[in-house]
C-alpha cells in the first residue's frame, strides 16, 4: 500500500504526523518512508542515522564545437532560455534546462550531446530495524523538483508498505508525489487558513481519484468549521491532535510523541489501522 | 553599428524601458544610415530564461550596443560572450533622449562580468 | 518605495500573521502583495473588495488537433515528461504533466500539434482598509508559480501610487516562487520558530537570500516554546550577521484573531506588544519612520 501525507498549507505538522505514523508502523512491520518535500526535507531530523547518498542527475546539452556552425536553431527552440547562440559561441545555462531533449533533436549538425548533471540527491538510511528512510534533496537554486521526487519514489518501489511525505501546497511537485498513491492523509489545522488550504488539497486528491482522510493537528477544540467541511465532502476525520505546549516542545526538538509521550503510541496505532483498512 | 534601446512602445518618442529582456519593445537604430525600427518583444510573456533568448535575438539582428536599465545575470553572461556593450540609461525620457545621451557620451557602461 | 517581503522557509511559522500585523500597524502608505500564490491567505485577514480579476496564462502547452493526428504516437515517445497519453482512443496532452517544451510540436510528422497558452490561475487586485492588495490563485497542479508571483508584484507596483512601502507575504520554501518574490526586494523579514526543522530551513533560506542585495531581518515566533532552540537561532543570527528584529511569545490570542479573520494587532495581547516593537525596529532601520 502507498500512503501519501499532504497538506495544502505549510507547517500544519504534516511531517511530524508522518514521522509518528512511520515510527508506530515500524514497530510491527516493514515500512519505507519517502521524504518527497525535496525543497525542505525534514524527516531525517526525526530519524538521525547514517545515510548513503546517490546523486540525481538531469540531462543537459553539451556542444561539440567541431561540428557546430552556430546556426542558432537550438537557441531558438529552447523555451527555457537554457541555450543561447551569440556570435561564434553557444552558451548553456544548465540550471534553466528542463531536460526535454529538444535542442539535440533540432540540431541539424548533430552537434549536441546530452550529458548528466547533478541536481540533487537521494539519501537512504535505516534508522530503525524495520524502517527505511529515503530522502529526496533538491540542490539550492535548482528547478527540477519533480525529477528528484520521481527518483526518490523509484528507490522505494516494490516495497509492500510505502509512505510519501509531500511538499506543502498544491503545485506540480505535490501531484508528482500523490500520483500512484492508494490513500492520501490530509493534515490540517483548525484555523481559517488551515481550512482554506485543506479545501485546495482535498480538491487535488479528488481530482486524482485518491481516497482521503483528515488529521486535525494543533486543535484548540474549536474545530466546528473543519468538521463541517469534512462531513460535507465525505472526508473521515481519523485523528485530532490537540495543541499543547508539551507536544509542541517535544516536536520542536525533533521528538516523536508516539514514542515520548504516554498514550500517543496507541492513538497513532489506531490511526494507522484506520488507514491500512482502506488499503487494496 | 546597430544600437538596441529597450522601450515601452514603438518609435523614437516612446519612453525608454528599464527592464532588458522583458521590455515591451526593442527599438533598433542603425548609426550609419540613421534608420530606426521597433519590434514588439516576443518574449514579454515567456515563462523563463528570457535573458539568453533576447540576447540571441539581438545577436541575430547584428546589434552590438544595448541601452537599457538593468540587465539580469544570465543576460549579462550572454551579452559578454557576444561581445556586446551595454549602457545604462537611468532616466525616464524617450528612446531619442536615451540615444542622445549615449551619443553625448553621458551613459555609464553596465558591467557584464 | 521600499519593498519588504515576509518569508519563512518552513511553512506555518506565522508568516502571514506577521505580514497582516505589519500591514495593520505599519502606519505608512502602503501597497500589499500576496506572493504566496499556492496558498493565498493574506486576503482572509484583510476583508478585501475585489477590483479586477484576470486570467493567468503560464506556460504554453501542447494541443493535438485530432483531425490531423494520424495516431502514430511519435509525440508520446519523444515527450520526456510522459505528458502525452492515450485516452478514449486518442492521443491527448495531459496538462498536469506538460512542461511546455515544444518537442511534440516539433516531432509531429502531421503538424497536428500546436503550442497554446494555458490558463493556470487568476490574478486579482482588491482594495482593503489598509491599502491596495494584489493577489492571485494558482489552479491545483499548475507549475509556474514563479511567473505568477512576478505578475502579482507587477500589479502591486501598478497599484502603488503614493505608497512608501510594498509589503509582500512570500511563499514558503526556497524554490522558484520564493526566488521570484525576493528578487527586487530591498529587505526580507524571515519569520521562524524555535524548532529543529525551522532552524534547518532557515539556514537554507539565508543561503538563497544572500544571492540578492537584500537586507535580512529575522523574527522568532512562539519563541518561548523551546528556549534552547531559540538560543540556537539567536546564535545563528549573530554568526550570520542577521538583524534580529524581535521575538513574539506564544499567545492563544493569535489563533483567536485568525479565526475571527482579523490581524492580531486589533486585540490587546502580548503578541501585539511584541509586534509593535518589531514594527518600530524594522521600519526605522528601513528609514520608513
Ligand atoms: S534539453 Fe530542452 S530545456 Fe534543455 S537546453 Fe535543450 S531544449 Fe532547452
Ligand atoms: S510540450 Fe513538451 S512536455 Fe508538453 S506534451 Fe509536448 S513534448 Fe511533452
Amino acid at each position: 500500500m502507498k500512503i501519501a501525507i499532504a497538506s495544502g498549507k505549510g507547517g500544519t505538522g504534516k511531517s511530524t504526523v508522518a514521522a509518528n505514523l512511520a515510527w508506530v508502523l515500524a514497530r510491527s512491520r516493514d515500512i519505507v518512508l519517502v521524504d518527497c518535500d525535496v525543497e525542505e526535507p525534514n524527516l531525517h531530523l526525526y530519524f538521525p542515522a547514517e545515510e548513503t547518498d546517490v546523486p540525481v542527475t538531469a540531462l543537459v546539452p553539451e556542444i561539440d564545437f567541431e561540428r557546430c556552425n552556430f546556426c542558432g536553431e537550438c537557441g531558438k527552440f529552447c523555451r527555457f532560455g537554457a541555450l543561447a547562440v551569440v556570435k561564434d559561441t553557444v552558451l548553456t545555462f544548465p540550471y534553466l534546462c528542463h531536460s526535454c531533449g529538444g535542442c539535440a533533436l533540432v540540431c541539424p549538425r548533430g552537434a549536441i550531446k546530452e550529458v548528466p548533471r547533478t541536481i540533487g540527491k537521494v539519501s537512504c538510511s535505516r534508522p530503525l530495524p524495520r524502517l527505511v528512510l529515503i530522502t529526496g534533496v533538491l540542490n539550492e537554486g535548482e528547478v527540477l523538483a519533480p525529477s528528484v521526487i520521481k527518483a526518490a519514489k523509484m528507490f522505494a518501489e516494490g516495497h509492500p508498505l510505502i509512505m510519501y511525505d509531500a511538499s506543502p501546497g498544491i503545485a506540480c511537485p505535490v501531484i508528482d508525489t500523490l500520483e500512484g498513491s492508494d490513500y492520501c492523509l490530509l493534515v490540517t489545522e483548525s484555523t481559517p487558513f488551515g481550512l482554506h488550504d485543506l479545501r485546495l488539497a482535498a480538491g487535488v486528491a479528488e481530482e486524482l481519484g485518491i481516497p482521503a482522510g483528515v488529521v486535525i493537528n494543533r486543535s484548540d477544540g474549536k474545530d466546528e468549521e473543519t468538521v463541517a467541511f469534512c462531513r460535507e465532502h465525505d472526508l473521515p476525520i481519523l485523528a485530532t491532535i490537540p495543541f499543547s505546549r508539551e507536544i509542541a516542545s517535544i516536536q520542536n526538538r525533533g521528538g516523536l510523541i508516539a514514542r515520548d509521550l504516554p498514550g500517543w503510541e496507541e492513538r497513532f496505532a489506531a490511526l494507522s489501522d484506520a488507514i491500512l483498512e482502506v488499503g487494496p | 553599428m546597430i544600437i538596441c534601446i529597450t522601450a515601452r512602445a514603438g518609435g523614437m518618442d516612446a519612453q525608454a524601458e528599464q527592464r532588458f529582456a522583458r521590455a515591451p519593445y526593442f527599438t533598433f537604430v542603425n548609426t550609419e544610415t540613421g534608420a530606426s525600427e521597433s519590434i514588439e518583444n516576443p518574449l514579454i510573456d515567456a515563462s523563463g530564461g528570457v535573458g539568453p533568448r533576447a540576447v540571441q535575438m539581438l545577436s541575430d539582428r547584428g546589434v552590438t550596443v544595448v541601452i537599457t536599465g538593468h540587465v539580469g545575470g544570465n543576460a549579462a553572461r550572454a551579452l559578454a560572450a557576444g561581445g556586446f556593450k551595454a549602457f545604462a540609461y537611468p532616466g525616464s525620457g524617450s528612446v531619442a533622449d536615451a540615444l542622445a545621451a549615449y551619443n553625448a557620451g553621458n551613459l555609464q557602461p553596465i558591467s557584464l562580468a | 518605495m521600499i519593498r519588504l517581503a515576509v518569508i519563512s522557509g518552513k511553512g506555518g511559522t506565522g508568516k502571514t500573521m506577521v505580514a497582516a500585523a505589519l500591514a495593520d500597524i505599519g502606519g505608512v502608505p502602503q501597497v500589499l502583495a500576496d506572493c504566496d500564490v499556492d496558498a493565498a491567505n493574506l486576503a482572509l485577514l484583510l476583508d478585501p473588495r475585489r477590483l479586477t480579476t484576470e486570467e493567468f496564462r503560464g506556460l504554453e502547452v501542447g494541443r493535438i488537433d485530432h483531425d490531423l493526428c494520424s495516431d502514430c504516437g511519435i509525440c508520446a515517445d519523444r515527450c520526456r515528461f510522459g505528458a502525452i497519453v492515450h485516452r478514449d482512443d486518442a492521443w491527448v496532452v495531459d496538462t498536469l504533466h506538460c512542461e511546455g517544451c515544444g518537442v511534440c510540436a516539433y516531432v509531429c510528422p502531421m503538424g497536428a500539434i500546436e503550442m497554446v497558452p494555458h490558463v493556470c490561475g487568476e490574478i486579482y487586485t482588491s482594495e482593503t482598509d489598509l491599502g491596495n492588495l494584489a493577489h492571485a490563485r494558482l489552479f491545483p497542479g499548475s507549475g509556474n508559480s514563479g511567473l505568477l508571483v512576478v505578475e502579482v508584484k507587477k500589479r502591486a507596483v501598478a497599484l502603488s501610487e503614493g505608497a512608501d512601502l510594498m509589503l509582500a507575504d512570500g511563499p514558503p520554501g526556497i524554490g522558484c516562487p520564493l526566488i521570484a518574490t525576493v528578487s527586487g526586494m530591498n529587505a526580507v523579514l524571515i519569520v521562524t520558530e524555535p524548532g529543529i526543522a525551522a532552524l534547518h530551513d532557515l539556514e537554507r533560506l539565508v543561503t538563497v537570500c544572500r544571492r540578492f542585495e537584500v537586507q535580512i531581518f529575522v523574527v522568532i515566533n512562539r519563541f518561548d516554546l523551546a528556549d534552547d532552540i531559540c538560543r540556537d537561532i539567536e546564535e545563528f543570527c549573530a554568526k550570520e550577521d542577521l538583524t534580529l528584529a524581535g521575538k513574539i511569545p506564544f499567545d492563544p490570542v493569535v489563533v483567536e484573531a485568525v479565526r475571527a479573520g482579523e490581524p492580531v494587532t486589533r486585540r490587546e495581547s502580548r503578541a501585539t506588544d511584541a509586534l509593535h516593537g518589531i514594527r518600530d525596529r524594522l521600519y526605522s532601520d528601513l528609514g520608513l519612520i
